[in-house]
């Protein structure tokens, strides 16, 4: 199994406004509400940037920067992995829209900010970085394959990534073919040396189906989430790094999965 | 960093389907650019330019179980697996390794995404798409390594990468990653970008098409001509003719759409790949420049490959022959340099009337023969990706 040690994370999405506030819910000792929780803005950006970006990328910005400084992390060295399904959906309909028109002016704007890689783009140019970035798209296994490649990354160069998954909506009429619900993000620093760490995991591909049980977060309050958006398929992980305690959790890769083993810092160092 | 060995590869192009086809036209020096005649996108000289197009696209067929992935990205990706035996091949590594431990890592800018430009005016007077459009399968990015991983048999870790135009050339990265990671033990990689309205308006847009085929290099370049392009390799720790030797990634976390004007990222993703080979500049026979044709890529290139390298480093850009192929341009470039390092030839930059007089890298305007032991292979994308490869002989 590949090994990493999670020493940043950061969560947010409809009540879950950040780790702190967070935590005691996915560790089960606060009730969940699903309150819609309006993602912040993130202050790495620029005002000029701000503008130009959309929802979408801010919160996937946020996000990294939460597990970064959680991280205690400078973010112009730290390697990233970005991973979305559905990425901005709101800039890919507006230029449909404007192509099945007469007059096809695609905004220059737009165009630019259609490319998968977005989020990664703005990331790497607010925190001056210039260290290896990337972006995956990989519908519902999009945190099974970017974790596997996260994981496979800290492993071969023996530095830490930042892993930041983020998804929201497709505007109509792609959501009626492509549903999801609620816009969610999560972020993790993996470290290949265990000082600072939260947690330590383990993670390796099988072949053969993730089971339900395995896959969905413990509370039943949070299922219906993990089911509606492909960012929210982290939300095990994140309740095990909350919990503090061993646990075995599993995400789907198509007809494989990625198996995780997830333990307290302080067992995994004893063990 | 230890040779990974390439134990098949093949690419489908403008300049041809499959390594023979390609290699004639660098020979021949004929190119595979012709004026925009895609589907409904007007050929004024404004708005499309020259295009690379693939031939016979429309008329391929997917085999019949996979028939709901169809649309021409994975037409396409269908087109160069049935190409130069790559699916072949790979059914041997998967008989070695076990089809669990072979992964299928491609990379694409747009994916199907032409089902939606096409289903989007054919949306009902509710404004709802047509009942048979299937995203999920076509417009989806994860459509394309879905659809080969099934087409190949595989059932091993699966994942699209999509950095814009260094897309397909991160690939290898990640492959090599999983691999010395003991994630699988084999991968396919490489990527497929096919014509769209959305890249031909969208360049547009930013003013970057040409009116004329492409002219990379050229005093009076004004422009890329947008092509389409499927390439696949096949990466495993195994004894090759040719093997990637090193690679280097950078961000020039600068801007969304414009390089870094003295080429930080570029100049360091070319150190950090000479350093993983442990070679020195002077060890590389040639440069294949990303070399897109716009004023400002092949200038901050010329300038970051001058830095690297020297000002005598043999160096072209092949986009002359095939448009730039956005994602796929990596793997198609990949393999143009493995036919150079195999025939020893390399491929002097196509359309070119005057090198521009402020370069001072070593621009080739000819083909030339000699021998090619190592080549290094830019890719540069959109969000400020650096990408760059080296690959030769192992030892």
């Amino acid at each position: 199994m590949m090994r990493a040690y999670v020493t940043g994370v950061a969560v947010w999405g409809p009540g879950l406004a950040g780790w702190e506030a967070s935590r005691p819910i996915l560790a089960g000792e606060a009730p969940y509400v699903a309150t819609a929780t309006p993602p912040p803005l993130p202050s790495i950006l620029s005002a000029t940037e701000r503008r130009r970006t959309g929802t979408t990328v801010r919160l996937a910005l946020a996000a990294a920067q939460a597990a970064t400084e959680m991280a205690g992390l400078e973010p112009d060295a730290l390697r990233s992995v970005f991973a979305s399904a559905n990425g901005d959906g709101a800039v890919v309909h507006a230029i449909l829209e404007t192509l099945a028109g007469t007059d096809r002016s695609v905004s220059p704007t737009h165009f630019h900010n259609s490319v998968h890689n977005a989020a990664a783009g703005y990331w790497t140019i607010a925190t001056g970085s210039g260290a290896a970035a990337t972006c995956l798209g990989c519908h519902d296994a999009t945190f099974a394959a970017a974790l596997l490649k996260a994981m496979a990354e800290v492993a071969c160069e023996a530095a830490p990534v930042l892993l930041c998954l983020y998804d929201a909506p497709l505007p109509e009429p792609l959501d009626s073919k492509r549903h999801t619900e609620a816009v969610f993000a999560a972020a993790f620093v993996l470290a290949p040396g265990p000082d600072g760490c939260l947690a330590v995991l383990e993670a390796e591909y099988a072949a053969g189906p993730a089971s339900a049980e395995l896959a969905e977060p413990r509370l039943p309050a949070l299922r219906g989430l993990s089911r509606v958006n492909p960012a929210a398929r982290s939300l095990r992980l994140l309740e095990a790094i909350a919990r503090q305690v061993p646990d075995a959790c599993c995400a789907g890769l198509l007809d494989g999965r990625v198996d995780m083993r997830i333990a307290p810092c302080s067992t995994a160092a004893a063990s | 960093m230890r040779p990974l060995g390439i134990s098949a590869h093949t690419v489908v192009s403008a300049m041809g389907r499959g390594k023979a086809a390609t290699l004639a036209a660098l020979r021949s020096r004929q190119g595979g650019l012709r004026p925009c005649d895609f589907e409904d996108v007007a050929p004024d000289g404004k708005i499309g330019g020259y295009i690379g197009r693939v031939e016979g696209l429309e008329a391929h067929s997917l085999p019949e179980a996979l028939a709901g992935y169809d649309c021409r990205n994975n037409r396409l990706a269908d087109m160069a697996l049935r190409t130069d035996g790559f699916a072949e091949a790979v059914a041997g590594a998967a008989e070695r390794h076990g089809p669990e431990r072979v992964a299928v890592i491609l990379g694409t800018s747009t994916s199907g995404v032409l089902a939606s430009e096409d289903a989007y005016r054919h949306r009902d007077g509710a404004g709802a798409l047509p009942a048979g459009f299937d995203f999920e399968r076509t417009h989806d990015l994860f459509s394309l390594s879905r659809f080969v991983r099934a087409a190949l048999g595989l059932r091993g870790p699966a994942m699209v990468v999509s950095t814009a135009c260094a897309s397909s050339a991160k690939t290898f990265i990640d492959a090599h990653q999983l691999i010395a990671a003991g994630a699988c033990d084999a991968a396919v990689v490489g990527g497929v970008d096919s014509l769209c309205r959305m890249t031909l308006y969208g360049f547009s847009a930013l003013d970057l098409i040409s009116a004329t085929p492409c002219r990379p290099c050229d005093a009076a370049r004004d422009g890329i001509s947008i092509g389409e392009a499927a390439g696949f390799a096949l990466l495993e720790r195994a004894e090759s003719e040719i093997a990637l030797l090193g690679y280097g990634a950078t961000s020039d976390g600068y801007h969304m759409s414009a390089p870094h004007p003295q080429g930080v990222g570029a100049i360091g993703a070319m150190r950090e790949a000479l350093a993983r080979a442990g070679l020195r500049p002077d060890e590389i026979d040639y440069v294949n420049l990303h070399g897109t044709g716009t004023r400002a890529n092949d200038a901050v290139e010329d300038h970051a490959v001058a830095d690297v390298f020297g000002p005598g480093v043999a160096c072209s850009s092949t986009k002359g022959w095939s448009g730039h192929t956005l994602g796929s341009a990596g793997i198609v470039e990949a393999v143009i340099a493995a036919l150079c390092i195999r025939e020893g030839l390399l491929p002097g930059c196509l359309n070119l009337t005057e090198i521009d007089p402020g370069f001072s890298a070593g621009v080739l305007a000819e083909n030339r023969e000699q021998a090619v032991r190592r080549v290094v292979s830019n890719s540069f994308g959109f969000g400020g990706i650096n990408c760059s490869l080296v690959l030769g002989r192992p030892g």
